[in-house]
């Protein structure tokens, strides 16, 4: 019963939250100077060609009319019509969004597969030089952002040693059999390991820009509680059983340290995806951010209203997401 | 034990002293600029254009680290974007610190109504990918110094509101808090006098934090070209550039690069290295 009223109002939160988000999103995108309906329209149009146009994505009507029928197209699952391009809002942004979820999740296993090692290697050496080397290491990645990772990596990766592709998302002479927009997963699917690999090269420095600063978080968070288990009672009753080290921090210790971290890594995921807007940019990758910003140069309202709609959607979402996992995970909520 | 404190202190210490170093410099070099700066850094020479650092062959030693596309030196461009980018630190990090210090001094120890605004505000701010936020602002509001230093008071506000929300919020439960309600202080007098100072090494550490985050913020705008006008030397311009034209001209990105890449590490460094010594554990 507390399970399901938390919930409730969980969702309710949640609502008020986005609601809130439109709003300011629609007041703020129309006291942009610059005439999008003027950029629309050849050279030589009559008045009466801007005033009809004007009148067809309603922009003569006051801000609160507006919203009331924006808000009613979107209950009803239109995002009205993209100005530059002139193809439905949900259209783009659902494909673009696929690269952009593919960019995220591979940073965020990107981040805990590094994090991860370097928790665990720094536990087995504690007490050693290896084990300063990492803590620096980790120091220095997490004070430098995503974005001055991205320009390093470019310049390390792209040009003086040219391993992998900078700018993208596939290269565009290859025929794309694809269905969705899923690019890696769907490429995967159908054995095509040729332009898998195409992908993966595209998307290896961008996620990596974007899991450095992630990974120095696990990988914090991880090992101090590693510390924190390894002097429990059950980790030296295992040490008198006369299992080894790597059997203790792997079997014994990971499982009750790895908790408190995945709690964290669901919060500091949004950050990751938020990200994604420069990183994106940075490396020319065709995804939701990239089109955002497009979006805000051309002055093209509709699609920037859907675009940071769907960011809020996906962060209000991790985060609910997150909340109700740990509520399943821990015992004493979920016998509540 | 007590030797692994001293160990954590002295490299604390080393790390305090070399970020505080590199950002006196930067001070000195943007106070300085005019005077040090090899060459006018708006002066364009068209048949000086991608002229490499003085170690390479081809180069011309009186352009120290070489030439932009438009024969602009490298190093006096970098020398004069100190200026923007600490005044853009300076500035906006304290404003930010104001506004955000203050809504969350209120919503922890007033409760009621105020916290419940405030922290529904925090929400909704959470939940906007801030460089997108930042970029749709600019472009709301026109390009230019103030409007830079205004965008991002009103995206990082959260950051200091949260924190000292929460720090004010349990400083409001102490005894020495009901004491001085007892002795009759005001809440203004409450907030200012007793929780204030209790709180404040918490907001110095998110200031110097804020100042690198600040100076990120700038860069990353000059980047998609919001920023100020192209030709005034901005870090973020030059990397920009730097980015378009790397496969002609690497040194146009690496030295602002490297600039902007220490400047930020000092400031977190600072930070971090202020945070363990406010720490009573540490000391």
């Amino acid at each position: 019963m507390i399970v399901l009223r938390a919930l409730l109002s969980r969702l309710v939160m949640t609502a008020i939250t986005l609601f809130g988000v439109a709003v300011i999103v629609f007041v703020t995108i129309r006291v942009v100077p610059g005439n999008p309906i003027a950029m629309m329209l050849p050279p030589g149009a009559t008045p009466e060609d801007v005033a009809n146009l004007t009148a067809l994505y309603g922009l003569d009507k006051t801000i609160a009319e507006q919203f009331l029928i924006w808000g009613q197209g979107v209950l009803a699952g239109d995002f009205g019509t993209s100005i530059t391009t002139r193809q439905p809002v949900l259209d783009l942004v659902l494909g673009r969004l696929p690269a952009t979820l593919e960019l995220s999740i591979m940073a965020l296993v990107m981040a805990m597969l590094i994090g991860g090692v370097a928790a665990l290697t720094g536990t087995r050496l504690r007490g050693t030089r290896t084990e300063g080397g990492i803590d620096i290491a980790n120091g220095m990645a997490l004070s430098v952002p995503d974005f001055l990772w991205g320009l390093i990596l470019i310049l390390l990766f792209g040009v003086l040693a040219p391993i992998f592709h900078i700018s993208g998302r596939i290269t565009p002479s290859l025929d794309l059999p694809f269905v969705t927009n899923f690019y890696l997963f769907e490429s995967l699917l159908r054995l095509r390991f040729d332009l898998w690999a195409d992908i993966v090269s595209h998307m290896f420095l961008p996620a990596l820009a974007l899991a450095i600063p992630l990974s120095a978080i696990i990988g914090q968070l991880l090992k101090q509680s590693l510390k924190e288990t390894m002097h429990l009672d059950y980790i030296t009753l295992a040490r008198t059983k006369g299992y080894g080290e790597n059997h203790i921090i792997l079997r014994e210790a990971l499982r009750n340290a790895i908790l408190p971290t995945l709690t964290l890594v669901g919060v500091q995921f949004t950050f990751l995806i938020g990200g994604t807007v420069i990183i994106e940019r940075l490396f020319s990758y065709e995804g939701l951010g990239n089109m955002a910003i497009d979006a805000v140069i051309n002055r093209d309202l509709p699609l920037i209203q859907g675009i940071v709609i769907l960011f809020a959607v996906i962060f209000t979402g991790v985060n609910l997401i997150v909340d109700l996992t740990y509520a399943l995970l821990n015992p004493r909520l979920r016998h509540a | 034990m007590l030797d692994g404190r001293s160990q954590i202190k002295r490299r604390a210490g080393l790390r305090l002293w070399l970020s505080a170093g590199w950002l006196v410099l930067l001070v000195l070099v943007a106070l300085l600029a005019p005077m040090i700066a090899p060459k006018n850094p708006l002066e364009q020479d068209l048949f000086a254009g991608r002229l490499p650092p003085f170690w390479v062959s081809g180069a011309d030693p009186s352009f120290l680290l070489g030439t932009d596309s438009l024969g602009r030196d490298v190093l006096s461009r970098i020398l004069h974007g100190a200026r923007l980018a600490l005044t853009v630190a300076l500035v906006s990090g304290l404003a930010t610190c104001l506004v955000g210090a203050t809504l969350g001094l209120m919503a922890g120890y007033l409760r009621g109504w105020v916290d419940v605004v405030i922290s529904r505000l925090i929400d909704i701010w959470m939940a906007f990918p801030p460089v997108l936020f930042s970029i749709l602002l600019i472009a709301v509001i026109g390009p230019g110094l103030g409007s830079i230093i205004l965008a991002i008071v009103i995206i990082d506000w959260t950051r200091f509101a949260r924190v000292v929300r929460a720090e004010a919020m349990a400083q409001g439960a102490m005894d020495y808090v009901a004491s001085a309600r007892i002795a009759g202080r005001g809440r203004l007098g409450i907030m200012l006098r007793e929780i204030l100072p209790n709180v404040l090494p918490t907001i110095v550490v998110l200031l110097t934090l804020e100042m690198g985050i600040a100076v990120i913020v700038e860069a990353i705008l000059s980047f998609v070209n919001l920023s100020i006008s192209t030709d005034d030397p901005t870090w973020g311009g030059m990397i920009a550039e730097g980015r378009a034209s790397i496969h002609q001209a690497w040194w146009v990105l690496v030295f602002p690069l490297i600039t902007l890449f220490f400047t930020v590490l000092s400031f977190s460094q600072l930070g971090e290295g202020l945070k363990d010594r406010f720490d009573p554990v540490l000391r």
